[in-house]
């Protein structure tokens, strides 16, 4: 587990990247940090494996303070991802992979051995082992870069931006590989990056940080996304958050209907399989000859985000839905995908507001232990509610945004959701 | 001018000892030139108030004309070899100095970030991973360092180490052209060989610039 105390990083020249950072990321976890470009998350990130050290604070990687370790001795048990890479030029692809447990003195052979049996994981061809850095797609070297960072099994895992530079479609590719590795691995990974559609996709946990090097909100993505902090976490999030929450949820429990019958306007070819081929407008002016419009089939597991972008391409007005073989089960007509995803996204509201006050009030007992920000916090309440010349609609102003707020000192280090959540993880 | 074809057959022997000598002035001081150059350089690429003194002084010595090099250094290391090889390295230097901090510089930041977050110490990333990538711009220096000392061999005929440029003096001095140009062909001949030497050696150490995709 990796905690930040109250850590600050001021450069010599004046400028302030990070601003007295109190945060916890739980063991087994992909906690990514976002935000604009010069609000601290990278130096963040950096100073976990002392590539940048505090300037006050402690860092502390399960419970040691990485100031206390030997620094190469201690980047030996992190893995380490940046953007395009940063693979050696001049090493071929099993060494480049090799490098951390050759460090670690396994020996060449054992190296190598570790080395292929990575190249495997990350779903690279045996024969690309041989091969130097340029040879590859970046796509192929940004996984050569995740299994380099595995190679010597660290528990932790910091990745900057590394999907940065690829294209859109490669970078799917690679979240997918990255959270289907997470699935096996159960690494606690430390991701930075700037694209909060990717931030959502993968973290369990998101931290955005504002210009300053101040975080101003860490939570699980679907919390984040109903609940954000303040204007700037809303700004950042972008007006289309409600739809990215909708990317959160599946259709699994959308119910489904029979597939028209013959004799209704649209009728869903499938092969004979039963595989949906696509709609045909038997109404048309070419009747049963006319031309298929496309069709995206979807699964169970697909998000009612998917599922409405479909309702709206679909010239039926149905989303075909199929089982994981791809054979058609059913569908599901517009009306009601919309009237689920209105109802998931309300439930995500409530759902939310509901848990800040119970950790609120569970976190009362605790309140000891609090960090100084939520005791400044409190301390301003007070003289918010001691000022007698405040009007009603300001008293609610300020209700609305203690419990906007409640969600910062509710995930911030020691509070109760927090504490809830680690032994989950553990067990 | 006539070239008096005889005298080579009679000659032979002598032709192999000067050469052999030749080398034997003009390879210690690359060598020398090197060990001293790599140091120097890395101290110019990690320490930037030094980098320009470094390069600055080795530019300065590039200007003292050559044989006042020799005539310098005569009164500390006499009428030896030792006199030649310390004279041609000092021209070495402000090539292989430069060539090596300019191939320091050429390693790509994230690379060099790259070694030192994996765990490499300072040292090994130098060793393992800067050195070797900045292997092209350093041979490039040694290939120029290279055939300048060859051809600089000749100017310390002066006191006695010339090599093949012992001919020149003797051909000069019987005027007779012959010997003359024995020594400029086998001085070139002797250039391009060992270029072409240090051309295979890079090509042998740099695999991975081989194979473009």
């Amino acid at each position: 587990m990796i905690s930040f105390k109250d850590v600050s990083k001021h450069y010599p020249n004046g400028t302030t990247a990070v601003d007295h950072l109190s945060l916890e990321l739980p063991e087994g976890g992909i906690t990514v940090l976002v935000g604009s470009s010069g609000c601290g998350k990278t130096t963040t990130l950096r100073m976990v494996n002392r590539m940048v050290e505090p300037s006050s604070g402690t860092v502390s990687v399960d419970g040691r303070d990485v100031l206390e370790a030997d620094a190469a001795e201690l980047r030996r048990g992190i893995g380490y991802v940046i953007q395009q890479a940063g693979l050696f030029p001049h090493r071929t692809i099993l060494d480049n992979i090799a490098t951390v447990p050759l460090l670690l003195g396994w020996g060449r052979r054992k190296a190598r051995a570790r080395a292929a049996e990575l190249l495997e994981l990350v779903g690279l061809p045996a024969d690309s082992g041989k091969r130097y850095p340029h040879q590859l797609s970046g796509g192929q070297q940004q996984r050569v870069g995740v299994a380099r960072a595995l190679a010597a099994d660290p528990p932790v895992l910091l990745m900057d931006e590394p999907f940065g530079a690829v294209d859109p479609v490669v970078r799917t590719q690679l979240q997918n590989e990255l959270l289907r590795l997470q699935g096996e691995l159960r690494k606690t990974v430390v991701f930075v990056t700037h694209d909060i559609d990717e931030a959502v996709r993968l973290g369990d946990r998101i931290a955005v940080f504002r210009t300053g090097g101040h975080l101003v909100q860490c939570a699980p993505p679907a919390e984040l996304l109903a609940a954000p902090a303040d204007d700037f976490v809303a700004g950042f999030l972008g007006a289309e958050r409600g739809l990215k929450l909708l990317s959160l949820s599946t259709l699994a429990d959308v119910p489904q209907q029979p597939v028209p019958a013959d004799g209704e306007r649209w009728r869903l070819v499938t092969s004979g399989r039963g595989e949906p081929l696509g709609w045909r407008d038997t109404e048309g002016p070419d009747g049963d000859r006319a031309p298929l419009l496309p069709v995206r089939p979807l699964r169970d597991g697909d998000s009612l985000l998917a599922a409405l972008d479909e309702s709206l391409a679909s010239p039926a007005g149905l989303v075909a839905r199929v089982d994981a073989d791809g054979v058609l089960t059913g569908v599901t007509g517009r009306d009601r995908i919309h009237e689920h995803a209105g109802r998931r996204r309300a439930e995500a509201s409530r759902a939310d507001g509901g848990r800040a006050e119970a950790g609120r009030a569970e976190a009362g007992r605790a309140d000891a232990g609090r960090t100084e920000t939520g005791r400044a916090d409190a301390g301003r309440t007070d003289a918010g509610q001691a000022d007698a010349g405040r009007t009603d609609a300001g008293q609610a102003n300020t209700g609305h945004t203690k419990a906007g707020r409640a969600d910062v000192p509710g995930n911030a280090p020691g509070s109760a959701p927090e504490a809830d959540d680690v032994p989950d993880v553990t067990a | 001018m006539t070239i008096d074809w005889g005298w080579f057959p009679d000659h032979q022997d002598d032709l192999v000892t000067l050469t052999l000598d030749h080398l034997s002035t003009a390879v210690p001081a690359v060598l020398l030139g090197l060990l001293i150059a790599l140091p120097l350089a890395v101290i110019a690429h990690r320490v930037r108030p030094l980098r320009g003194l470094l390069l600055g002084i080795s530019n300065v010595l590039f200007t003292i004309p050559s044989i006042a090099i020799f005539v310098l250094l005569l009164p500390v290391t006499g009428l030896t070899r030792t006199t030649a090889v310390t004279g041609l390295t000092i021209y070495t230097l402000v090539v292989l100095l430069r060539n090596t901090v300019e191939g320091l510089d050429s390693v790509p930041a994230k690379v060099r970030e790259a070694s030192t977050a994996m765990g490499a110490r300072p040292l090994r990333t130098l060793l393992t991973v800067e050195l070797p990538l900045a292997f092209p711009v350093i041979m490039a220096g040694v290939r120029v360092a290279t055939v300048m000392a060859i051809s600089l061999v000749s100017v310390a005929s002066y006191i006695g180490y010339g090599g093949l440029g012992q001919l020149f003096t003797d051909g000069f001095q019987r005027n007779y052209p012959t010997p003359v140009v024995a020594g400029v062909v086998l001085s070139l001949l002797l250039a391009l060989v060992a270029d072409a030497v240090l051309v295979t050696v890079q090509w042998l150490c740099t695999p991975w610039l081989r194979r473009r995709a």
